[in-house]
């Protein structure tokens, strides 16, 4: 009996140890396991390690998990933008190193890994986070160390942070002139249908206060929890308050459901149209695009975006990552956020936080998305936003955009009827 | 009228789902006692074992044939869940039986290991699993309710696993061998079964439903490393509440949850409603904590 037990309690030492093993066993980097004995001193927290020929930076997204669906690929094109950059000499003459660490999909991971990379590593820039809850994380980590951070997704706005650069869309960027176009098109009764956390539940403030002001009417808002996987009810309900338009806010594998579900109820794009905030090119492959064909999107930049740079980012990803990959919205803007820091630490001369971030004010980039610029109150960047359908064959095409680039508005100042909105 | 027809459809089309992936773990938790955390991952390689049978097909046979693949898939899910399953019980779970907590932590540790392992050879990003054109499209009963084919047969595919499971469970030696082990293992282990034997089948085949289960959702739902946390949750609830060791149990469960939470979900909303189903399973085990088909045993444990 004695030694049965013995053989017990080894197997489970053994299966512990090969979890644990299982649950690290993402760090890419070559970095992470050495500097873990290093003491961390706080104080000098924000000198970059800039020795030497190579300047570190920092890549942190959600490897493992649920979200790392979405992030691993915009890893992938952040790693891309600074071999391109180090294949031309690099910056301020250093070739950049990446430290990539995984935050993953767990937001105290993120604020740790954060603090990690800053004080231990002791990073120029960071370039990570997906979900509105990592960066918020993240947030007071940047604030406190002085440290920088780049974000590359579209997110609700109502924030700009001194420590951090947006290079994902704010809401007047994406869902607010997505929301004018429905009006323009005569959609007027709009379902509301979304996940249950922080962006759709903001951005869908926003869009009732839009609706309310434009003439448009909010029929029916409906949340489900992340992750949920039946949407037969839903649809049910969509039925029955017969609107002319479903805005779509699920984040996530919630969508391959929603539009796998719908098509089965015999209801098709023709019949119903939706539009979706967090479904690209990338989420288009993992749906399947039968179900998508003819549904509405709103981003900046699409893989068939029609700008020379965009031709030579879409070559170099699918020569990079193979000819199946696609080029999507984050990937360009964290392909972009690599590039603008780049840029702005030439002009500045130096890798400080505080002289990047000053010379950061203004910087243009001809990007595969069209020209952006850094607007320095809110830095936040002026970026182009478009419309677009999904095709039988993966890709969206567009089929309205701004005209130019539009200045972001984080807090919605320049609309009547946000006002408030930003308060609470 | 038409409401009350689609939701009632509904709500039996949501506990063929729930049944199909507590089907799986009736048997490895229910039968044997195994708190198998890791049985959300075994859905998830049986959806991987459509998107390879799928890729396979799409690769080397000519298209008349694609829509033959399904069936074919649901074989493989099958027998790949089957085959780890029995690899991981002969390697580690049959250390941890009548260790409830181990098994637990063990069990849950393989889980993550599973998800980054289809993480590693499938990447992050989901996969897309085309439904074959049979199952596209639905049977409209009268104007507005359409009841889609791909849900019939979910709920046609549960039926016959059921079928195949109590034939299995109540009516074959095999079967016979198997409750004598789990009803009381040192008097079966007298008379002469194999207890390891039995257990490691045991285990496997309720893996390999897992797979099926994995297989037939890959229609209606995603196909990722992390799915099976999504659906791990409900199979416990369908289980306990069914009352643990009983496959009729199981099936009542399934039906009480899903028609329950179609009904909430209709009248509040997708969050609310889930919270209102798991009120009234926690009141529900507070009034009979052992489910609502209690196992008569004479044995002490």
């Amino acid at each position: 009996m004695k030694k049965s037990n013995l053989l017990k309690g080894f197997v489970l030492a053994m299966t512990a140890s090969l979890a644990l093993a299982g649950c690290g066993g993402n760090n890419n980097n070559n970095e992470a396991s050495s500097s873990s004995s290093a003491p961390s001193s706080e104080a000098a927290s924000s000198a970059v390690a800039a020795g030497g020929d190579t300047v570190k930076v920092g890549i942190l997204h959600s490897l493992s998990g649920t979200m790392s669906i979405s992030e691993v690929t915009v890893k992938n094109s952040e790693l891309m933008a600074i071999k391109e950059i180090n294949a031309k000499g690099g910056v301020l003459g250093k070739q950049i190193e990446a430290v990539v660490e995984d935050g993953a999909s767990d937001w105290p991971t993120f604020a740790e890994k954060a603090r990690k990379l800053i004080s231990e590593d002791k990073v120029a820039t960071v370039f990570g986070g997906w979900t509105s809850s990592s960066r918020k994380a993240m947030l007071p980590v940047f604030e406190e160390l002085n440290g920088l951070l780049w974000y590359p997704v579209q997110y609700e706005g109502l924030e700009s942070s001194p420590n951090i650069f947006y290079t994902g869309a704010t809401t007047n960027q994406q869902i607010i002139p997505s929301v004018d176009f429905l009006l323009e098109k005569g959609k007027k009764k709009v379902f509301l249908l979304g996940s249950d956390y922080v962006f759709p539940r903001t951005a869908n403030k926003i869009i009732k206060a839009q609706l309310a002001a434009k003439g448009g009417e909010t029929v029916a808002e409906e949340y489900t929890p992340l992750g949920h996987t039946d949407y037969t009810t839903i649809i049910a309900k969509i039925k029955e308050a017969k609107p002319d338009v479903v805005y779509n806010t699920l984040n996530g594998d919630s969508n391959v459901a929603f539009f796998k579900q719908l098509k089965d109820a015999g209801i098709t794009a023709a019949d119903l149209m939706t539009i979706s905030v967090s479904v690209a090119e990338e989420e288009v492959k993992g749906i399947g695009p039968e179900y998508l064909t003819g549904h509405l999107v709103a981003w900046d930049y699409y893989q068939t975006t029609d700008t020379p740079e965009n031709k030579v980012f879409v070559e170099n990803f699918k020569k990079e990552y193979g000819a199946d990959s696609v080029t999507s919205d984050p990937m360009e803007a964290g392909y972009v956020a690599v590039y603008l820091w780049a840029a702005a630490a030439e002009k500045a001369g130096s890798f400080e936080v505080d002289k990047v971030k000053e010379a950061a004010k203004g910087i243009e980039f001809n990007a595969p998305e069209g020209k952006v610029t850094i607007d320095g109150d809110n830095q936040h960047i002026y970026k182009t936003v478009r419309i677009g359908e999904i095709k039988a064959d993966g890709q969206i095409v567009e089929l309205w955009n701004s005209g130019g680039p539009v200045k972001p508005d984080p807090y919605l100042t320049t609309y009547d009827w946000a006002k408030g909105l930003s308060d609470q | 009228m038409e409401i009350w027809v689609s939701q009632i459809f509904n709500g039996l089309s949501v506990s063929s789902i729930l049944l199909l992936i507590a089907l799986g773990l009736a048997i490895t938790f229910g039968l044997m006692r195994v708190i198998n955390m890791a049985h959300g991952e075994f859905i998830m390689i049986g959806a991987y074992g459509a998107y390879m049978t799928q890729q396979i097909f799409k690769s080397t046979l000519p298209k008349s044939l694609f829509d033959a693949y399904f069936p074919v898939a649901i074989l493989a899910s099958f027998v790949i869940a089957f085959a780890i399953g029995y690899l991981l019980e002969v390697t580690l779970i049959r250390f941890l039986y009548g260790r409830p907590l181990d098994s637990l932590l063990a069990t849950w540790g393989v889980g993550l290991m599973l998800q980054q392992l289809a993480r590693s050879i499938f990447g992050a990003p989901n996969v897309a699993v085309a439904s074959p054109s049979w199952l596209d499209g639905g049977l409209t009963i009268f104007t507005g309710v359409v009841l889609p084919y791909k849900r019939l047969f979910i709920i046609g595919l549960v039926a016959l696993c059921l079928f195949a499971m109590y034939m299995y469970i109540y009516r074959s030696n095999a079967g016979r061998r198997m409750r004598a082990v789990m009803q009381n293992r040192d008097m079966a282990a007298c008379l002469g079964i194999s207890t390891r034997r039995v257990d490691s089948f045991t285990f496997a085949i309720g893996s390999g439903i897992a797979g099926i289960a994995g297989c037939a959702l890959t229609l209606i739902g995603p196909i990722g490393p992390s799915i099976g946390t999504y659906y791990i949750v409900d199979a416990f609830m369908v289980v306990v509440l069914g009352g643990v060791g009983k496959l009729v149990g199981t099936v009542a469960g399934a039906l009480g949850i899903g028609v329950f939470n179609t009904l909430f979900e209709w009248w509040t909303d997708a969050s609310l409603g889930k919270v209102l189903v798991f009120l009234c399973i926690v009141a529900f085990l507070q009034w009979k904590p052992m489910g609502m088909f209690a196992v008569r045993t004479r044995s002490l444990d």
